[in-house]
C-alpha cells in the first residue's frame, strides 16, 4: 500500500518526506505564483484575436454599459455596429462628437435624428366604457384573448399595464386616467412596449412633436362616441383646421404626419371630443421687428389672423391670438419675423398619454 | 512503475485504507447527492444562482450544465492538490484558501480554453462560468469530498451527481416559476417572495427522500 506522502518522496527523488519546506506561506505563495504564471501563459497562448474595429469602437464609447441602445452592454453594441446591425449614433449617452468618431471608424455616415419616444394612441382609460366584467389573469395579453378585451371599444388601451411591466427603464407608469403615461426623458425608444401591446396602439414618435392623436378607433362616429367619450369620430374638423395639411382622416380616424406637423395645435383646439391632445405647455410668439416693409404676406398666411397692420407700415402680432406656428417666419421676404420665448419647451415633460 | 503507483494512490481512499471502486457504493453516493442531500434543497448551498437564474428554463439548463462541468473539474483539482500536496506537507488546514485559489484559476483557464477551441460551448456556458467561479456549492463539493474521505473515483462521481442534483433543483424551480408568472399572485408576494415560498415547499418535499439509499 503506497501512501501519498511516499509518492511525493518518489516524485521529488527522495526517500523521506520533506517536512522542512512545509512552510504555509511558501507553499501558498508558490501555488499562487504557479497558477498565476500558468494563467498568464495561457492568456498569451490561448488568446482569441478580436475584431479590431470592435475594439476601436468600444474604446470610443462611454463604457457606461447603460443598456440605452437596447444591447446588454457597450461591447455588444460595438459588435452590432461593426456588423452593421446598429447605427453608429445608436448610443444614447454619446455626444455628437463621439457619434462622429464611431461613424468614421465604420466608414458610415450619421443622419441627424430626433429622439423617438413611445406614444400611446389612446386616452380612453376610464372614459372608455366596459362591455363586460373581466376576471381573468391581470395582463393585457390575456384580457385581449377574451373577445378582444373588456372595453366596448375594440381598439383602445385595456389598462392592465403590460407596457409598464416590460419597460426596462421605468419610463412608463399607469396614469390616473387608466392609460399609461410615458416619461419622455427616461424613454429611450427601445420599442419593447410597442411589441408587447396586444392592441398595437403604442408607436415611436419624435419627441419634439407635441400635438398627438390619442385614439386608435376605426369605428364610425356614432359607434365610437357611444363606446368612449374621448374617441375620434372622424369629423374632419382637424383636417380643415390644419394649415400645413399634416392631419388626414382615414377610416374614421385622424392621423398626424409628424414630418409635416408644426406643433401649432390648431387641430387640438378644433377637436370636438378631445381626441387630439396638445401637449405643448407653452408656445413661442412671433415678433415683427422694425425691418418690416408692410408687404402683408404674413397676414395672409396666418391661420389665426393674429397679425394686423396697414400696407407699407410695420405690422404687429396679437400675442393673445398667436399660436407660434412659424408659418409667417418662413413667408417673410425681409426675415423680419422671429419666434421668441418658450423655445425649449419641447423636451422637458412627459406626454399626457 | 510510477504510473501504477500513481493509479493505486489515486484510487485509495485516504485514511481508510479502503481502495478500489464499488458499484453499490457508487449508486448510494449518486442517489444521496442528487436526492437525499441535494445541494440546494437539503444543504442550502448555491442559493444565489438557484433564485437568480431560475426564471427561464433555457438559462436554468445552461447554468446547470456549467455547474456540473465546473464541479467535476474543481473536484479533480482540489482532491489532487489536497491529497498529494497539502496532506503530505502537514498543511491540511490550508485547504479552504487553497481550494479557492485552485477553483478560481481553473475556471479562468477553462474559460480561455473553451473560447479558443469550442466557441459554441463558450457561447452556451460563457456567461455562467464566471458567475459560479467562487460559488459556495463548488467549494462545498470539494470540501465534502475531503470530509467524507472519498477516493478520487468516488469524489468525481459525487461531484457529477451533486451537479445533477443542482441542475434538477434549478430546472424544477424554473418550470414552477414560469407557471407562477401566469398565476394570480397577491401583489405583496409577487416576484422574489413567492419564489422563496416555493423554494421552501420544494425543500420540504425533498425531505421525503431522507433515509433513502442509506
Amino acid at each position: 500500500m503506497m501512501t501519498p506522502s511516499i509518492l511525493i518522496g518518489i516524485v521529488l527523488g527522495q526517500d523521506s518526506v520533506v517536512e522542512s519546506i512545509g512552510d504555509p506561506a511558501v507553499v501558498l505563495g508558490a501555488m499562487g505564483l504557479i497558477l498565476g504564471l500558468g494563467l498568464a501563459f495561457a492568456a498569451r497562448k490561448l488568446s482569441v484575436p478580436k475584431d479590431p474595429v470592435v475594439e476601436r469602437i468600444n474604446g470610443i464609447l462611454p463604457g457606461a454599459n447603460c443598456g440605452g441602445c437596447g444591447f446588454p452592454g457597450c461591447v455588444q453594441f460595438a459588435e452590432a455596429v461593426a456588423r452593421g446591425d446598429a447605427p453608429p449614433n445608436g448610443c444614447v449617452a454619446a455626444s455628437a462628437e463621439i457619434n462622429r468618431q464611431i461613424a468614421e471608424v465604420v466608414g458610415g455616415e450619421i443622419s441627424e435624428s430626433v429622439k423617438m419616444v413611445a406614444l400611446v394612441h389612446c386616452n380612453g382609460g376610464h372614459s372608455a366604457k366596459d362591455g363586460f366584467g373581466y376576471h381573468g389573469p391581470v395582463d393585457c395579453v390575456s384580457a385581449s384573448m377574451v373577445m378582444g378585451g373588456q372595453k366596448i371599444c375594440s381598439y383602445g388601451c385595456l389598462g392592465f399595464g403590460d407596457c409598464v411591466e416590460v419597460c426596462p427603464f421605468d419610463a412608463i407608469r399607469m396614469g390616473e386616467n387608466g392609460v399609461p403615461v410615458v416619461d419622455r426623458d427616461a424613454c429611450t425608444g427601445c420599442a419593447r412596449c410597442v411589441e408587447v401591446c396586444p392592441k398595437r396602439i403604442i408607436e415611436l414618435w419624435p419627441v419634439n412633436r407635441e400635438v398627438v392623436v390619442a385614439c386608435s378607433s376605426l369605428d364610425k362616429g356614432g359607434e365610437a362616441r357611444k363606446a368612449c367619450s374621448v374617441a375620434c369620430i372622424g369629423c374632419r374638423k382637424c383636417e380643415k383646421a390644419c394649415p400645413v395639411e399634416a392631419v388626414k382622416v382615414d377610416d374614421n380616424l385622424a392621423v398626424i404626419d409628424p414630418d409635416r406637423c408644426i406643433n401649432c395645435g390648431l387641430c387640438a383646439s378644433e377637436c370636438p371630443t378631445g381626441a387630439i391632445l396638445d401637449n405643448a405647455p407653452a408656445r413661442p410668439r412671433a415678433y415683427i421687428d422694425s425691418s418690416c416693409i408692410g408687404c402683408t404676406l404674413c397676414t395672409k398666411v396666418c391661420p389665426v389672423d393674429a397679425i394686423s397692420g396697414e400696407l407699407k407700415e410695420r405690422h404687429s402680432v396679437d400675442t393673445e391670438k398667436c399660436i407660434g406656428c412659424g408659418l409667417c417666419v418662413s413667408k417673410c421676404p425681409k426675415n423680419s419675423i422671429n419666434l421668441i420665448g418658450a423655445k425649449s419647451y419641447q423636451q422637458d415633460r412627459e406626454f399626457r398619454v | 512503475m510510477t504510473v501504477t503507483l500513481l493509479l493505486q494512490t489515486l484510487l485509495a481512499a485516504p485514511g481508510t485504507g479502503n481502495s478500489g471502486f464499488d458499484v453499490g457504493r457508487m449508486m448510494a453516493i449518486i442517489i444521496a447527492a442528487i436526492f437525499v442531500n441535494n445541494f440546494v434543497l437539503s444543504r442550502f448551498l448555491g442559493i444565489c444562482p438557484f433564485l437568480g437564474v431560475s426564471k427561464q428554463l433555457d438559462s436554468a439548463i445552461g447554468m446547470g450544465s456549467a455547474v456540473i462541468f465546473v464541479m467535476t473539474l474543481a473536484t479533480l483539482g482540489s482532491w489532487t492538490v489536497y491529497n498529494l500536496l497539502l496532506v503530505p506537507m502537514g498543511l491540511a488546514y490550508l485547504r479552504t484558501i487553497a481550494f479557492i485559489l485552485i477553483i478560481a484559476s481553473l475556471v479562468q483557464l477553462v474559460e480561455m480554453i473553451l473560447q479558443k477551441f469550442s466557441p459554441t460551448l463558450y457561447q452556451a456556458l460563457g456567461i455562467f462560468l464566471p458567475l459560479i467561479t467562487t460559488n459556495c456549492a463548488i467549494l462545498g463539493v470539494a470540501v465534502l469530498n475531503i470530509d467524507e474521505k472519498y477516493n478520487l473515483g468516488y469524489s468525481l462521481v459525487n461531484a457529477i451527481a451533486a451537479g445533477i442534483g443542482f441542475t434538477l433543483a434549478l430546472v424544477l424551480m424554473a418550470g414552477l416559476r414560469q407557471k407562477l408568472e401566469l398565476a394570480d399572485v397577491p401583489p405583496a408576494l409577487k416576484g422574489k417572495p413567492v419564489a422563496f415560498l416555493v423554494a421552501g415547499v420544494m425543500s420540504i418535499a425533498f425531505l421525503g427522500f431522507a433515509g433513502l439509499g442509506s
